[in-house]
């Protein structure tokens, strides 16, 4: 995974609440095996709108998401994540995001960053008077900067340091595989199992 | 702090299933089950081959094959180029890895989420997990059982454990009867319009109360499925008579001595007394009636016998804009009788409400009517054994003579992967569990109901209960 230390980019506001994954990206385009890709199938159901945000001139190339409230409901799909990265997305800021969206994001490297509804009222505003916004979102101070604000932003510390190191959670989890076979020899043996197959 | 504090029954099974704590970390927790099938596993299992790693556990792994199956003529080649590539690499990826895949038109094939706890294979105080967010189905049987994005799917392929931080507590208590008609799918409708969304958000829901405890394992089913539609990653019920009764004879349940071991352990399994949860909910199951969603999200819902609410009626300006757009999408007008509104299609299946007590209790209200003219029923059954469940009942006939159309298990209309979907501009009453815009279908709009309002819903064309045939 690359690391994620800073990212100075664009806004795009994005004045909706309750984008759920299938409006991220729609089932019918999770059908790829691959990881990449997945950029055209990004808010497909809205990109035909001219008035889209997405469409229009001035938020071209910005990188930063300013969303809604509960960004990220349903469908446990990571596919949303990687259409927003492959679609060329760092960051996503919203007041709530979706438990299991949060976590892919953060697996994958696309940072999410919580913001009280009212900073992302003010960031909306802010881009939406001048497009070309430069926002710095800093990991290690954990702030987000614009114009003259400063905005902290909460992380825990161990996230953080993963996302800093680009470090993957498998690997991580493999340091303690003495750990898993300690647990596994202690497990009750009338647990489940799939194999062999019983009817 | 006190003396020693009580626990929840979420608590016990994560602390029976820690391997490792630190300070400042997730906890590293074991997984006993992990269900995989083909819409979110290729690009882990590919994760795998590049790092040269292989599923550490097969024994605890099962694959079924559901997203984007076709609900017809499925003993010939998938049509859809692109379903039928994601559907082959499963099975290659079962094949090389060597785990248990139950494909199409194998008995066992069906939702990943009817499949498990028909095998007796869900048990109670397990950790269960699946790339998909309604795993939290499993949590019906006093399972710790939530949905995993694919890098985590891929995590738990390498390890059997997963990193994660202990969520929130939240009880949601429903005291009373249900009245006639009223089911579990009314319920838990009726608790995400009370909480959104977002009100589970962080937490896991522990469903209790009389009236919880009075619903056959099913129908738990269907209340703890639908807890991420309440932003809850995962809900669950404490095990009793009923819960022991559903596994006991069943393929993968213990036998012999081990079942008298296993029945000691699921029995302590609840909430203490003393149990803190850090955020409860009440509900009376005797003031229920039949629910129904009218907007774009599962909190949009409103009894039955209510209007479409007006936008203005919404104080709070997220909720007014939401419900603004979810009105022009789904063409309704704040005002308008719930039972006035026409329905094109009736979906009667899915992981919420595809089981045979479901489709049982739909056939009782079809039988001797016919589908509306104008209306069309899909009847889908989740899994294959219920489908030959329901015909050894002859429940397939009752839904045929009336016009319904009875189709092999997947998800199909729920989700719309496969050929069964609205049309642009269709609307639906759906068993289903999301009501998102273009979640059936491109331009499609959804209700989502219970079987019951489903049945009675395609018999009169417009949105009914069975009391108002």
């Amino acid at each position: 995974m690359e690391k994620f230390i800073s990212h100075t980019g664009a806004g795009v506001p994005l004045r909706r609440s309750n984008v759920d994954t299938d409006q991220i990206i729609p089932a019918v385009y999770l059908k790829r095996v691959t990881r990449s890709g997945f950029e055209d199938g990004l808010f497909a159901a809205w990109r035909n709108d001219p008035e889209f945000v997405l469409n229009k001139e001035q938020y071209k190339g910005g990188t930063i998401l300013v969303a809604g409230v509960d960004f990220g409901t349903g469908s446990s799909r990571e596919h949303a994540v990687w259409a927003l990265q492959n679609y060329g997305f760092k960051v996503v800021i919203s007041s709530r995001f979706a438990d299991i969206f949060r976590g892919n994001s953060l697996k994958g490297g696309l940072l999410t960053v919580i913001f009280p509804q009212e900073d992302v009222e003010l960031l909306w505003s802010a881009i939406e008077s001048d497009p070309s916004t430069q926002i710095t979102v800093d990991l290690d101070s954990r702030t987000v900067a614009y114009q003259e604000k400063k905005i902290s932003f909460d992380l825990d510390d161990y996230t953080r340091w993963r996302l800093m190191e680009g470090l993957d959670d498998i690997g991580l989890t493999l340091r303690h595989t003495d750990l898993v076979d300690g647990f596994e020899e202690k497990r009750s043996k009338y647990k489940p199992k799939t194999l062999p197959v019983l009817s | 702090m006190g003396g020693r504090m009580g626990k929840t029954l979420a608590e016990k099974v994560w602390q029976d299933h820690v391997v490792r704590s630190a300070t400042g970390e997730p906890d590293l927790i074991y997984i006993d089950l992990h269900l995989i099938h083909e819409v979110t596993s290729p690009q882990a299992f590919d994760g795998l081959r590049l790092s040269g790693r292989k599923v550490r556990r097969p024994e605890l792994t099962l694959a079924t094959e559901d997203h984007n199956v076709p609900t017809l003529d499925i003993d010939k080649p998938i049509a859809d180029p692109v379903s039928r590539l994601q559907v082959e690499t499963l099975r290659k990826n079962c094949a090389e890895f060597g785990v248990r895949i139950h494909s199409l038109g194998d008995i066992e094939q069906g939702i990943v989420h009817v499949v498990g706890p028909q095998l007796g294979i869900t048990q109670p105080g397990m950790t269960i997990v699946c790339g998909d967010s309604h795993t939290s189905t499993h949590g019906a049987f006093g399972a710790l059982a939530f949905g995993i994005g694919t890098s985590e799917v891929e995590h738990v392929l390498a390890t059997q454990t997963l990193p994660l931080s202990k969520p929130k507590m939240m009880a949601v208590n429903v005291e009373g009867e249900l009245k006639p008609g009223v089911t579990s799918k009314d319920i838990i409708l009726a608790v995400i319009a009370q909480i959104s969304t977002g009100g589970g958000q962080g937490y896991i829901i522990e469903y209790r109360g009389s009236a919880i405890r009075k619903l056959s394992m099913e129908a738990r089913m269907t209340i703890c499925n639908m807890s991420i539609e309440a932003g809850a990653r995962a809900g669950l019920i404490a095990p009793d008579e009923i819960t022991f009764e559903y596994i006991k004879g069943r393929a993968h349940a213990p036998k012999g001595a081990d079942w008298e071991v296993a029945l000691e352990y699921w029995k302590g399994l609840k909430s203490d007394a003393d149990a803190k949860f850090d955020k409860e909910i009440f509900l009376n199951a005797d003031e229920l009636s039949p629910f129904v969603t009218w907007g774009t999200n599962p909190g949009q819902g409103v009894p039955l016998n209510e209007s479409v609410p007006k936008p203005e009626s919404f104080k709070d300006e997220q909720e007014r804009k939401a419900a603004e757009s979810a009105l022009t999408y789904m063409d309704l007008t704040g005002g308008t009788q719930m039972k006035s509104i026409k329905i094109d299609t009736v979906f009667l299946g899915s992981c919420t409400n595809g089981r045979i007590e479901d489709l049982r209790s739909a056939a009782a209200i079809m039988k001797g009517n016919r589908v509306a003219g104008g209306t069309r029923m899909l009847v889908v059954p989740g899994s294959a054994r219920v489908r030959l469940q329901a015909e050894s009942e002859g429940l397939d006939k009752v839904f045929l003579e009336a016009g319904a159309e009875w189709r092999s298990a997947g998800c199909s209309m729920c989700l719309g992967m496969n050929p069964d979907q609205l049309k642009p501009g269709e609307r639906s009453a759906s068993t289903s569990n999301r009501n998102f815009e273009g979640r059936q279908g491109k331009g499609g709009r959804t209700h989502l109901v219970s079987p019951l309002v489903a049945a009675a819903t395609a018999i009169k064309g417009t949105l009914a209960s069975p009391a108002d045939l």
